[in-house]
């Protein structure tokens, strides 16, 4: 299998497709410059596919031309009437052939690397995340560590990482282009992926099936860190104490508002396993807000009073007590309060 | 081919339904008709199969159903199969009053069916709770031998409106393929049934 | 009543005529008509979204009409406009390439297209009633159970009816092609284009009735409650996926094979050549469809069936290309050797050739199940089913219409107006799509109402959206050729482009009876063989007399609308009671019309062998 491999990578590093893949599209989101272990065996085979797709299409443009620019009616040809063939069996046996040869080319490596990504021999002794996907957000659940966070999932860099993915409601697909390709998110089965990043970044994730009106607004982040900085995010999460009043006075009313305006039914800080709506135990360390805006005070007010504005469809819009622009404002600044960890987006390299 | 000729019966042909180039037509097309329908049916069974222990702790298969009910029906429906086909060996034989007599039978036969049908409907209703609602099982049992039990109802009633329709005028060459489409789709129903009764009924016992 | 068909006639006639009508001809017509209109829908939504795209976090439309917009553009233009097109061709060609006087099921036919029709109009009322559905026109549940308001309802019903029509209409057509073939034409002697569509008719025989099952499951568990896709009472959300893809893969092929058939009627004309290999041409297409029924699974590579399943259907998935290489191959092999006209109907055909073989290597590309990991629901696939839909069957329409365009009304499509189609439709097409494999692979899922600022993706938006204006162009310029040609148009010769197939032998347009006498087939390409032994018109296999014709019925008008108004009844009787009106009324006008139709006899009438010779004395 590393044979194949080897060379693919060598004629893709050499070939013109890489000079021009290489150039598209923005890095930690493009699949066209993996960094994890998934999205690496994807673009060999994309790499492999289209250059032997391009020969096809390069015979039958060979051919396409000489027809055009050779059997075009002339000057003085209105009667000429061309021999009546009625076929070949050497031609088409050699068209049926050699089509033949060239899929087993590609049908060969398709299947090594399918049985590949699928196995999970080495679930028992790695890092397991519980993924839950619901409209529009992502819960991650880090098995057995007592880390509940949604929306930022933290990795460490260069590890198999088992993502056990279920939904709450409707079908969605958990896809980070840069690290691996994607994998859907039912309701009813329990699918599982691995994803490994080689490289410490924050790289983009979206959702990949329709799942409603902010499908495209789905988006997630995944964290990879270095294994030291990963151990020290584990240990600083499960020390949070959910309980924790923030220093200043305006943070502490927000908490106390948080409270009252019973946000806690759906939201969890902590880890405790409530799910309606995203756990923000680590909320100020947050890549994004809602997945897609800046995390500023400014956005978190206008998402807290009217969230409809920024993700159309989403469950929280409706669901809770009235709040006005300046108790948002409190709530937003207790809620940027929580930074439980030094390890954050940034240190990742964001 | 003229009208005249489509309507006398003194010079009928061996085969009756097949003699016109409509008749023809409406052979050849039943056929595939019926081709469709075989998808149709593979796609209930299909969704049947892979929700029939998706009780939701409702009733299952093996609390529900008791076979001397189903075995009843099986014969019915297999016996009435057989009579079409005689009323069909009547048309051949240009012996119309034979051939609606057998039709008679098979109607009667069709309807004691659809009677224990419903009878077992009703008794899974109101002596188990078992509906439509009840699981993904209860909406699979109730699609797959409801569709069936549709398909049985449209003939019956297509048979008792040919039947009378055709009550005083006898058979003709207009007259004949639609009966003997009708002993096509009969045949079918049939055989969908005791596909029935096997994937439903006895894996539901036994498995 | 023949004779006043030739006759000028009042608005209320020719209605009247085409509202009963059971001419294969004039349904050919009504089916242009109705897909036609559907097409121009599409595209003003395929328009609209677009617009939407072409700036990042634009908000010309909201979230949810957006989801609309890209439910509806999917369903009606695979639903009402594709397929309806495509059978219009074949009802305006088939019955004359195999030389019979009309289909085997007059009635049915008609009864097809109503059902379409209705089933289109009811679909399309979802936008004037509280919104059309929204679910995408795969409906995957849980989301089109979950989807509030009646949209999704809409999109079961119109599709359960015109579902129902397109069943009809392949059944009738392989009825056809079984039992009305002239004397002399066996299978092997049949012109491709009926060949493919005797294929096509196979294979909506047996992928309709799965959507038919998937639809039924789908209506029940959102208007009577049972729980099929409800995961709390052991539902299960797959079965949907399978049920739709068993139906959808060979939807793909419904789609393609009959334009296989118009470009090699096209090609072989336009060259002066006899189909090259025109055996494994038919054997090629036999295999597409049966292979076709192999492969449902590549749509859910995804969905987490293990890496067995994965494997086997990327392998069948990918055998495919074999025989659809065979099929370009012969066609260059066609046009090699051969005198090569071109015109606006060959440049479709030309254009068909690159475009296609794209679509297909993106296609065996997308079956490399791991790099489909990194393609699936993302603007490739939406660049690759593009290439495919619209630079195959898209393509082959619009050189069927500019090819059979003088058969079916008498003139001749302006050929400058023509070729300006083609260029503006052509390069838009490849602006708008050829970009979008680079999107989904720099990371732009499809279905996305936005694609947010930074990502990279801002410049390839544009540029697919301004080739959206060039195709537009394109298609404004050919509806302007449209009525340009029936107005001033030139009149069309009997056999304008020197064809090799039996409708070029009868006039343009053709009498309601085709022919005149049953011709005798000696070969394949029956015409040409009979230009090249002097005599310019096949022989009679019978001689001249009276000629059985079926009656016009306005019953499949009343079935369909009953249907329909049945329609509005299932959606409606969720909320209200006064629904069950409508719901058990439709059902009984239709139910009556049906029996009618069973119990009244209908036998026809007679062109008597006079009235014949007198046409022919004209």
């Amino acid at each position: 299998m590393k044979g194949w491999m080897g060379k693919i990578r060598a004629i893709s590093l050499l070939g013109l497709t890489a000079i021009v893949l290489s150039a598209c599209g923005k890095e930690n989101l493009t699949a066209l410059d993996p960094k994890g272990y998934g999205a690496e065996q994807s673009f060999n085979l994309i790499v492999l596919t289209t250059i032997v797709m391009l020969f096809v299409l390069a015979v039958v443009l060979v051919v396409y031309t000489i027809v055009l620019i050779r059997y075009r009616k002339k000057k003085g040809q209105e009667n000429y009437i061309p021999k009546q063939v009625e076929g070949n069996k050497t031609l088409e046996t050699v068209w049926t052939i050699i089509p033949i040869i060239l899929l087993l080319i590609i049908a060969v490596p398709t299947v090594t690397a399918t049985f590949d990504l699928a196995d999970e021999s080495e679930a028992s002794d790695s890092l397991n995340v519980q993924v839950t996907g619901n409209q529009y957000w992502w819960h991650f659940n880090y098995k057995g560590q007592e880390i509940q966070t949604s929306q930022d999932l933290y990795v460490p860099v260069g590890e198999k990482v088992y993502l056990n993915m279920k939904s709450s409601d409707v079908i969605h697909s958990f896809w980070v282009p840069t690290i691996a390709g994607k994998m859907d998110v039912n309701p009813e089965n329990e699918n599982t992926m691995y994803i490994e990043a080689y490289e410490e970044g924050v790289y983009w994730g979206k959702c990949a099936e329709f799942c409603g009106p902010s499908h495209s607004l789905m988006d997630f982040k995944v964290v990879a860190v270095s294994q030291e900085e990963f151990d020290q995010w584990v240990q600083d999460m499960q020390n949070v104490d959910p309980e924790a009043q923030p220093e200043d006075a305006v943070a502490q009313e927000g908490q106390s508002l948080f409270q009252e305006k019973n946000c806690m039914s759906c939201h969890a800080i902590g880890s405790s396993p409530a799910q309606v709506g995203p756990n923000l135990t680590n909320f100020g360390d947050r890549s994004t807000l809602a997945g897609v805006e800046d995390l500023t005070k400014e956005n978190l007010k206008q998402w807290i009073v009217d969230p409809e504005s920024i993700k159309p469809g989403n469950k929280m819009t409706g669901n809770y007590p009235a709040v006005s622009d300046d108790e948002a404002g409190k709530i937003a600044e207790y809620l940027l309060q929580l930074q439980p960890s030094e390890v954050t987006p940034e240190s990742a390299g964001n | 081919m003229s009208q005249d000729h489509t309507l006398n019966p003194e010079i009928m042909p061996n085969e009756p339904e097949k003699a016109t180039q409509e008749g023809k037509n409406k052979f050849i097309g039943f056929w595939f008709f019926l081709g469709g329908e075989t998808v149709l049916f593979a796609a209930l069974f299909g969704t049947y199969i892979a929700l029939r222990n998706s009780t939701a702790d409702g009733p299952t298969a093996n609390e529900l159903f008791g076979l001397e009910l189903v075995f009843l029906m099986t014969i019915l429906l297999l016996t009435s199969s057989l009579t079409s086909v005689y009323a069909m060996y009547h048309m051949k034989n240009n012996d119309f009053k034979k051939m609606q007599l057998w039709l008679g039978i098979t109607a009667l036969l069709g309807l004691s069916f659809l009677a224990c049908e419903i009878y077992e409907f009703t008794h899974y209703i109101t002596d188990f709770g078992f509906t439509f609602r009840s699981s993904a099982f209860g909406s699979a049992f109730y699609t797959l031998v409801g569709f069936h039990g549709g398909h049985v109802t449209f003939g019956m009633a297509w048979l008792i409106a040919i039947m009378i329709r055709n009550a005083k005028r006898g058979l003709n060459l207009y007259n004949a393929p639609k009966f003997y489409t009708f002993s096509l789709y009969w045949h079918f129903i049939d055989v969908i049934w005791v596909f029935i009764f096997t994937v439903v009924y006895l894996m539901g016992k036994v498995g | 009543m023949s004779i006043a068909a030739s006759q000028k006639r009042g608005f209320g006639a020719v209605l009247w005529d085409y509202l009963t009508t059971v001419d294969h001809k004039k349904i050919a017509h009504l089916y242009l008509i109705g897909g036609g209109f559907f097409f121009l829908l599409g595209g003003l939504e395929a328009l609209a979204i677009r617009i939407q795209l072409i700036v990042p976090e634009n908000d010309f439309v909201s979230a949810g009409f957006y989801n609309e917009l890209l439910t509806m553009h999917g369903t009606t233009m695979i639903f009402l406009a594709a397929m309806p097109l495509l059978l219009g061709l074949m009802n305006a060609v088939v019955p004359i390439q195999i030389g019979a006087r009309d289909v085997a099921f007059p009635f049915l036919n008609s009864l097809g297209f109503w059902l379409f029709m209705f089933g289109g109009l009811l679909l399309n009322a979802s936008w004037f009633l509280g919104g059309a559905p929204d679910a995408g026109w795969t409906a995957y549940v849980p989301l089109s159970v979950t989807s509030p308001g009646h949209g999704v309802d809409f999109y079961v019903m119109g599709l359960q009816i015109a579902g129902a029509g397109t069943l009809i209409g392949g059944i009738n057509f392989l009825a056809t092609i079984v039992t009305m073939r002239a004397p002399g034409m066996t299978y092997m002697r049949m012109p491709l284009f009926s060949w493919t569509t005797f294929i096509t008719s196979i294979l909506i025989l047996f992928a309709f009735p799965a959507l038919t099952v998937g639809l039924f499951l789908l209506m029940f568990d959102r208007m009577f409650g049972s729980a099929f896709f409800d995961v709390g009472l052991g539902g299960n959300a797959i079965i949907w996926q399978h049920l739709f893809w068993i139906f959808g893969h060979p939807e793909v092929y419904i789609l393609i094979l009959p334009v296989f058939g118009i470009f090699s009627e096209v090609f072989a004309t336009f060259s002066k050549k006899r189909l090259f290999g025109y055996t494994a041409m038919v054997f090629a297409t036999m295999l597409i469809a049966f292979l076709g029924f192999m492969v449902w699974a590549h749509h859910m590579f995804t969905v987490g069936l293990g890496p067995v399943a994965n494997s086997i259907f990327a392998i069948a998935t990918m055998a495919i290309a074999v025989p659809t290489g065979i099929k370009i191959f012969n066609w260059l092999a066609t046009m090699w050797g051969g005198r090569i006209t071109i015109n606006s109907a060959m440049l479709w055909a030309l254009g068909f050739i690159p475009t296609f073989t794209i679509g297909g290597m993106t296609g065996v590309m997308v079956a490399s199940v791991v790099a489909d990991y990194q393609y699936h629901d993302t603007y490739f696939v939406v660049a690759h089913f593009h290439y495919v839909i619209v630079g195959g069957t898209i393509f082959g329409i619009m050189a069927a219409m500019h090819y059979w365009w003088p058969k079916m009304f008498g003139r001749i499509l302006h050929e400058g107006m023509g070729k300006l189609t083609f260029w503006t439709f052509f390069i838009g097409f490849h602006l708008t799509f050829f970009i979008q494999h680079f999107l989904g692979l720099m990371g732009m899922p499809r279905r996305y109402w936005v694609f947010l600022e930074g990502q990279g993706l801002d410049l390839g938006n544009q540029i697919s959206t301004v080739g959206a204006f060039f195709m537009t162009f394109g298609v404004i310029v050919f509806l302007i050729n449209i009525v340009y040609t029936a107005v001033k148009g030139e009149k069309a010769a009997d056999d304008p482009w020197d064809g090799r197939t039996l409708e070029w032998a009868v006039a343009s347009p053709p009498p309601h009876y085709n022919f005149k006498q049953t011709p005798l087939i000696r070969g394949l390409d029956a015409l040409w063989i009979e230009k090249m032994e002097g005599k310019g018109r096949p022989t009679p296999a019978e001689p001249l007399g009276d000629i059985h014709m079926p009656n016009s019925s306005f019953l499949p008008f009343m079935i369909s609308l009953g249907l329909f108004i049945a329609g509005f009844g299932f959606i409606y009787q969720v909320d209200y009671d006064w629904a069950y009106i409508l719901l058990f009324g439709g059902m009984a006008i239709a139910l009556a019309s049906m029996l009618t139709r069973s119990l009244k006899d209908d036998l026809g009438y007679h062109i008597p062998k006079d009235e014949l010779e007198e046409r022919e004395a004209d």
